[in-house]
């Protein structure tokens, strides 16, 4: 038989174990995040911002930068064209990326465009429709046009899907494609190119538009007008969605800055974002 | 000044630490957002819903509506399972099975929110989407998962209210001859009601609150739904899903939204406090 | 028509356990499909490795980094902050308006939503204070958020402990100071932690305050100032655009499985505080 007594001890002294341990590990995560803090005033670290469609290209830059310059660091952040040109104002960012053009009172910051970027829209890869036309898509993105059926398929709602207000994306699908018209409240909305995505990957009925760069396998991009966004249409502008990725900084970039924006502009920057599925500046 | 009065001050700053955040927290939301509400007008940006903030519009009638929405399917959900496991916690099950299924089911609380978004989405999603139609994000999803979410909050407080009723009741409800569930029916659950009544608030609060499940679930269509089925944009999806782009005008309507949300929260909040404390 | 009472009650018994069978159901659930998807992802690599291609290879490794920092910001600002609280409104005030005030600040605190918590954090630290998305902001942010949690549950264990204990100090000439951090706080301690412990978990799971204050960058950060990406918003990131199932799954899972071993040390040491002194 066991021993009450005992028992209740040893279950005291398994709890004072367990409270000194957690106040250990506590300690030794300060001690060991105070080194790497004081550690690291030799670095110096690039910031960019914005547009989440530009995001993960410049990620994919600043990893491959950051393999050759080991010294250099490079934070790569979210939050939106709009708000990665407000951050580059403010100076929380180094760079802002943003996939809309500047409007007028954007205008006095400097604007360095790194690539052409098509939007493409997409369906189901199970989606029998190959070919929409502008005035067709205008229609649907408007909720005037609801149903598959009145495109010639099996009658069933389209579930539509746009960005969010604000996205470069949007205002450029908005700029590229709606005119003056609204979209429809009705149309589902996310906040990513990813999102949508995966959105349109799982739903056979659904309609959205993403980057070009971000297609792959599990959706199909249709074309527009019968010209579908391969990178030669896009670099020869046959195909008409197409919008640029800017970088913005308040002042010309310098030292590290300047250096990634230079590697971005190089033959070999350049080749990165086309495998990517841009299409580059040249 | 003697070293103990010393200690006093400073620990009395450091208790201020707490009301001195929330009211941080309120200063700075109401100045980002409220120039908007008064340029827009209050009537209009609560009672209109057109929401084109880059085009000047600003209304969230459709948000609030849909907010309020999907907390009452969340408590059409959330409260009769909480209240369920609360009384089979409180009345109907021995002190072992006790110990065990109550931490269990307080464990819920622990699991976080991007993780019930992301089973929503999963699994729930594409259930709605092929066996009852529509997108499949919707106000019926967001209110399931949202039911979930606020279980522990509804169960735990009940449990506690319910347990703080006095057995001298149970005892006497037995003794005239009612069976379990009567006195649980007849007695305790009156007695409790207002412990019940916290409980519930504050899983409205936590419904209404709640950010990132929703977002991934609900679809956040602008539109007013006319069936559970639709997708809808509570207050806090919106805040979340164009914060990162917004500037100007467009991020102070955003700050308006947190001005709403905020109000609503603290008229919650409010009532739950004096409940408890009239208990 | 009218039941037998003993029909109604079984009846009822019936309908109860099941709907709380249920309950049981979608919490195993849960778990079960986050552990048989998830915990076969966790490997050495997985943990001690940088994400690559944007999360779609590689492991979680910066992202635990920047979680540890961003958490032990947050606790250590607002430990502090919360324990003094606890021990002026226990051993320092009478029940009053001072108290009623500062316990109705740390109730409503509580109830914040996160969001309104990420609007603050971007508003006041990100853009007025110019700090950026960066660890800084987003610890300062999280401590606000489990500020409440600690204050109550170091609170309750500072009650906790026996009137007598601190009668015996003032009867062998000790200041109150002294009571307090020679006797009251060392057997408070368990309690405290478990405060502490639960705001660990709390930090651990947020995601809509971070998103906002610390920022998405997948590096890990290096100094306060660097922005940093949690697992939870990492997790976000990958469910949400798809990058990798297996990856998501496996941060979900490593997610849960400390939230629930945190909460559930830290419910067993509360349990046995409140039986030692009770």
């Amino acid at each position: 038989m066991s021993n009450p007594a005992k028992e209740d001890k040893a279950k005291a002294r398994l709890g004072r174990a367990g409270v000194w341990g957690f106040w250990g590990i506590l300690t030794l995560m300060l001690v060991a995040g105070g080194c790497q803090f004081g550690a690291s005033d030799a670095h110096h670290s690039l910031v960019i911002a914005g547009s989440t469609s530009v995001q993960p290209f410049a990620e994919k830059l600043a990893e491959i930068f950051m393999h050759q310059h080991p010294k250099a660091l490079i934070n790569v952040q979210g939050g939106g064209s709009s708000a990665g040109i407000y951050a580059a104002r403010q100076g929380a960012a180094d760079l802002g990326a943003s996939s809309r053009e500047l409007v007028a009172a954007e205008k006095d910051l400097v604007e360095i465009p790194i690539a052409y970027d098509g939007i493409a829209v997409i369906v189901h890869p199970s989606n029998p429709i190959t070919d929409l036309t502008l005035e067709q898509l205008r229609r649907v993105f408007q909720g005037r046009l609801q149903d598959w059926g009145a495109l010639g398929l099996k009658p069933h709602p389209i579930h539509l899907i746009t960005r969010e207000e604000g996205s470069g994306t949007r205002e450029a699908f908005e700029h590229l494609v709606m005119g003056q018209a609204e979209i429809t409240p009705a149309a589902l909305v996310q906040d990513s190119n990813g999102s949508v995505r995966e959105l349109v990957a799982g739903d056979p009925y659904s309609l959205g538009y993403i980057s070009v760069g971000l297609v792959d396998g599990r959706v199909k991009a249709v074309a527009i007008d019968g010209i579908s966004p391969t990178p030669e249409n896009i670099k020869n502008r046959t195909y008409e969605l197409v919008r640029r990725f800017l970088l913005v900084s308040r002042t010309p970039p310098a030292g590290l800055g300047k250096a990634f924006v230079e590697f971005i502009l190089s033959p070999q920057g350049q080749n990165i974002l086309e495998a990517e599925g841009l299409v580059g500046m040249k | 000044m003697g070293q103990g009065k010393f200690i006093e001050r400073v620990l009395f700053l450091l208790a201020l630490s707490a009301i001195s955040s929330l009211v941080l927290i309120t200063v700075f939301i109401f100045m980002e957002g409220l120039p908007l509400i008064l340029q827009t007008g209050l009537k209009d940006f609560i009672l209109s819903s057109h929401w084109a903030p880059t085009k000047g519009h600003f209304g969230i009638a459709a948000m609030i509506v849909s907010s309020l929405l999907v907390t009452l399917g969340a408590l059409v959900i959330g409260v009769p399972l909480g209240l369920a496991c609360a009384i089979v916690l409180a009345e109907f099950s021995h002190e072992r099975v006790k110990t065990i299924l109550k931490p269990t089911l307080e464990l819920l609380a622990g699991i976080p929110s991007v993780v019930y978004g992301f089973l929503g989405v999963i699994w729930l999603v594409p259930l709605i989407r092929n066996y009852l139609g529509g997108p499949g994000l919707s106000l019926l999803a967001a209110s399931l998962i949202l039911g979930i979410m606020i279980l522990p909050t509804v169960i735990s407080i009940s449990i506690d209210a319910l347990t703080a009723v006095p057995a001298l009741y149970r005892e006497g409800s037995i003794a005239l001859g009612a069976t379990q569930w009567q006195t649980v029916r007849r007695v305790v659950l009156p007695a409790a009601s207002s412990g019940i009544i916290t409980a519930i608030i504050l899983g409205m609060g936590r419904a209404v609150g709640e950010t990132m499940a929703v977002i991934m679930v609900a679809g956040n269509a602008l539109q007013l739904p006319t069936s559970i089925l639709d997708p809808v944009r509570t207050l806090t999806s919106n805040i979340a899903l164009e914060l990162g782009y917004a500037s100007g005008r467009h991020r102070e309507a955003l700050f308006a939204t947190g001005i709403v949300l905020f109000v609503i929260i603290m008229i919650l909040n409010f009532s739950a406090t004096v409940l408890t404390r009239r208990r | 028509m009218r039941l037998d009472p003993r029909i109604t009650q079984s009846l009822m018994k019936t309908l109860l356990w099941s709907l709380t069978g249920f309950t049981l159901l979608v919490l195993i659930f849960i778990i079960v499909d986050i552990s048989i998807k998830g915990l076969p992802q966790i490997t050495p690599m997985f943990l001690f490795q940088d994400p690559q291609d944007m999360g779609r290879a590689g492991g979680i490794f910066s992202t635990i980094v920047a979680t540890a920092y961003i958490t032990l910001l947050a606790i250590l600002l607002a430990s502090p902050l919360g324990v003094g609280t606890a021990i002026y409104l226990t051993e320092y005030t009478r029940e009053g308006l001072a108290t009623r005030i500062i316990r109705f600040g740390a109730e409503c605190l509580a109830g914040v939503p996160s969001i309104i918590l990420g609007l603050f954090g971007f508003v006041l630290f990100v853009m007025k204070l110019k700090l950026g998305w960066s660890v800084l902001s987003g610890g300062l942010t999280l401590a606000i958020m489990v500020l409440p949690i600690i204050i109550r549950t170091s609170e309750e264990a500072i009650k906790a402990v026996p009137q007598e204990y601190r009668q015996v100090c003032y009867s062998l000439g000790m200041s109150q100071w002294q009571t307090i951090t020679r006797i009251v706080l060392p057997s408070a301690l368990p309690g405290i932690t478990t405060g502490i412990m639960l705001s660990v978990g709390r930090s651990l799971g947020e995601t809509a305050v971070l998103l906002f204050t610390a920022g998405a960058a997948l590096r890990a950060p290096v100094s306060l100032f660097d922005s940093g990406r949690t697992m939870a918003v990492h997790f976000y990131i990958l469910a949400r655009e798809g990058l990798s199932m297996p990856n998501a799954y496996g941060t979900a899972a490593i997610l849960m499985v400390s939230i629930l071993l945190i909460n559930l040390t830290a419910y067993t040491l509360m349990q046995r505080l409140m039986k030692r002194y009770s």
